[in-house]
């Protein structure tokens, strides 16, 4: 029978059945400090070991300062943050996993340096503690996000129990116009799907866009698929994925090398399979996005303004729309392009890839932020990312147009450590939610693709590239 | 893991969609290293009138008088009422724990996001599913509701409703059995999945 790339992925991993439930194979867990802390507590308190140790690898993230920091965890200011990473180092180093530390020239996001570092593989089922885990999906992974309870279990039995999620296949054609990207792309989806278009599915995204389309800018997409409330987004494996994945320090070398091409080249659905749900999208048709509201379904394209919830004839809808605007203090039918804007931020494991930053730094080169522009932060998604980012000059085009050049992590996408925005503060910012409150209480995000951020932080309001 | 049979009580009506885990438990609170103490900060930008940090006595903080949670009349409810989407965003856990925390044992909603979903079980909290006409007669009705698991029905004064849930998980909640131990029953078939596995993918 003719399969998806997800049945074939869970088939491949099912260690058994037990009434409708599949026990599946976890064969790479990424582990980072703030959903770990409770699964290894349990696991001592159970007197547990860790099922096989190699399948493991852990980075702090979240919590680890964007600034000077060469004197390593101590260099945390804020003590709770600082213990977070404290225990993370003293639990891998307890239970023996394989630890890139916070000063690692390879330490950076947890989602970017999995693929970066080959430990995320096409055909690997691959879990992390974070809803964004779907990033990997880009590579012909099974990568989804769980809780901690999860964590635990997988570090328990190297097993996780699933439900099958039913196959959506997203299949998108045309070619994307300059300064459209995959980031673009992603918001147009779930602006259309809305956001839990995709509950309880797993998507794969196809089409000759895609096919076109970088590994990065595929993790871009398959990042953002959880926002559609997808279980998994997948792309399946191309020679573009085996050109990503070639030489990179956890990819199989040799005789393996080998082996594992011939495998990874069956990683694609079945032309015959069944897709429970299809969309179709015109690529030709999508224009540089931006969200106006607290839910990324909420997105306009640039030159676009509000919605009036007056016009909308669904009352949950209306209230939504009527609630978002209140907190984000932006009035009905305000072209977005009006809107101006305080900080800006491009990072995150949505955007702080390597094309991401060269993306910007075109943008920016020979430039300067706007007056009204307090804070532009570049945060670089890994140590890695930074040093080729230098290499290349485009920290130098950042810091001449008024950008500051920090360290990697997750920084102020979700606020954790000190990056943040203050009460009332509106921000351009290339990473993944817009929620109330994400960046900073009583703040204001606006979700755009690397370009549009350097535009809007050079305009100080929202602006395509070209105006 | 804490069993669930079955609840009697009112519902606080949390007339809002797609509330994100950020809302639910805000990214400061996520600092701490423990699974309890969550409480106290659930939903804490809509509860409180001011910042909320790690380690403040909340008990001293302005409360929001126009935020359901803080009426009076829904003091002590441990079904929390509200609508589609619920849990979206972020895979944090302390979601869960911290409306178990606070003493909610069971959300009606007409959707959920699914980690968040799949996380409730693992805390002993019922996430319920029913039709978005029902949660919408139930958010016009204040009256006791009973949650009978065994049965899957949700009944108020005058009417009766069943409800969806997966066997296993079922089984499970009732119980409050620990899906580790469980799971490690099956270790030798873990064992010989594992020995195939890796002679099939030597590179893993």
């Amino acid at each position: 029978m003719p399969q998806t790339l997800y049945d074939k992925l869970m088939s491949a991993h099912k260690v058994l059945e037990q009434d409708g439930s599949t026990l599946i194979y976890i064969d790479r867990q990424l582990i980072h400090e703030v959903t770990s802390p409770q699964a290894f507590e349990g696991l001592s308190m159970a007197g547990r070991k860790i099922w096989r140790n190699k399948s493991n690898l852990a980075v702090p993230d979240h919590n680890v300062p964007t600034t000077e920091r060469s004197s390593g965890v101590s260099s945390i200011s804020d003590p709770v943050s600082r213990l977070q990473v404290e225990t993370l180092d003293k639990n891998c180093e307890t239970f023996g996993i394989n630890e890139i530390h916070m000063n690692d020239i390879r330490q950076g996001i947890v989602h970017v340096i999995g693929p970066e570092q080959g430990a995320t593989l096409p055909g690997m089922s691959i879990v992390c503690g974070d809803s964004h885990t779907t990033t990997h999906g880009a590579l012909g992974a099974l990568a989804f996000g769980i809780g901690t309870s999860e964590v635990e279990h997988v570090l328990a039995t190297g097993c996780l129990w699933q439900n099958k999620a039913k196959n959506m296949k997203i299949e998108i054609n045309g070619e994307l116009s300059e300064n459209v990207t995959a980031k673009d792309l992603a918001l147009y989806v779930i602006g259309k799907i809305g956001t839990a278009g995709g509950t309880g599915f797993a998507v794969e995204f196809c089409g000759n866009t895609i096919e076109n389309m970088s590994i990065e800018g595929r993790m871009t997409l398959c990042n953002m698929s959880i926002e559609a409330g997808a279980k998994v987004g997948l792309v399946a494996v191309d020679e573009k994925t085996i050109d990503y994945v070639k030489g990179r320090p956890f990819a199989p070398k040799g005789e393996n090398w080998e082996k594992a091409l011939k495998y990874w080249r069956t990683l694609h659905s079945d032309s015959e399979s069944h897709f429970d749900e299809s969309i179709t999208v015109d690529a030709n048709l999508i224009k540089p996005q931006v969200t106006w509201g607290t839910s990324p379904e909420m997105v306009v394209d640039i030159n676009g303004a509000t919605p009036d919830p007056e016009l909308e004839s669904d009352d949950v809808k209306a209230e939504s729309i009527r609630n978002a605007l209140k907190y984000i203090h932006l009035e009905p039918n305000t072209l977005m392009s009006t809107v101006k804007i305080d900080k800006v931020f491009i990072g995150s494991c949505t955007n702080s890839r390597i094309e991401d930053l060269r993306a910007a730094a075109s943008v920016a080169k020979g430039k300067k932020i706007a007056n009204n522009v307090k804070l532009a932060l570049v945060v670089p998604g890994s140590g890695l990312v930074k040093k080729q980012a230098e290499e290349e000059g485009l920290d130098k085009i950042f810091k001449e147009a008024g950008f500051e050049w920090r360290e990697p992590g997750c920084s102020m996408c979700l606020a954790m450590n000190a990056d943040k925005l203050d009460v009332g503060e509106r921000c351009a910012s290339t990473s993944n939610r817009n929620f109330e409150g994400r960046q900073g209480q009583g703040s204001f995000t606006h979700l755009v693709s690397p370009a549009i951020a350097a535009a809007t932080a050079i305009a100080g309001q929202f602006s395509g590239v070209d105006s | 893991m804490k069993k669930f049979i079955s609840l009697n009580s009112i519902a606080v009506p949390l007339d809002r969609a797609n509330i994100d885990t950020d809302a639910i438990i805000p990214k400061q609170f996520l600092k701490s290293i423990k699974r309890s103490g969550f409480g106290p900060n659930l939903f804490d930008e809509w509860r409180y009138l001011d910042h909320g940090e790690p380690g403040m006595d909340n008990s001293k903080r302005p409360i929001n008088p126009d935020f359901v949670l803080n009426d009076p009349r829904y003091s002590g409810a441990q079904i929390l009422l509200t609508r589609r989407n619920f849990g979206c965003g972020s895979s944090r856990e302390h979601a869960p724990w911290a409306l178990e925390d606070y003493g909610f044992r069971a959300i009606i909603a007409p959707s959920f996001a699914d980690i968040f979903y799949n996380n409730c079980f693992k805390n002993g909290i019922l996430p319920i599913t029913l039709s978005s006409e029902i949660v919408d007669s139930l958010f016009s009705y204040a009256g006791q509701i009973s949650i009978d698991l065994n049965n899957q029905t949700v009944k108020t004064d005058n009417n009766t409703y069943t409800f969806e849930v997966d066997p296993e998980r079922k089984r499970r909640l009732i119980n409050g059995l620990d899906d580790i131990g469980l799971t490690l029953q099956n270790e030798s078939q873990i064992r010989s999945f594992e020995t195939e596995h890796f002679a099939k993918f030597p590179w893993l």
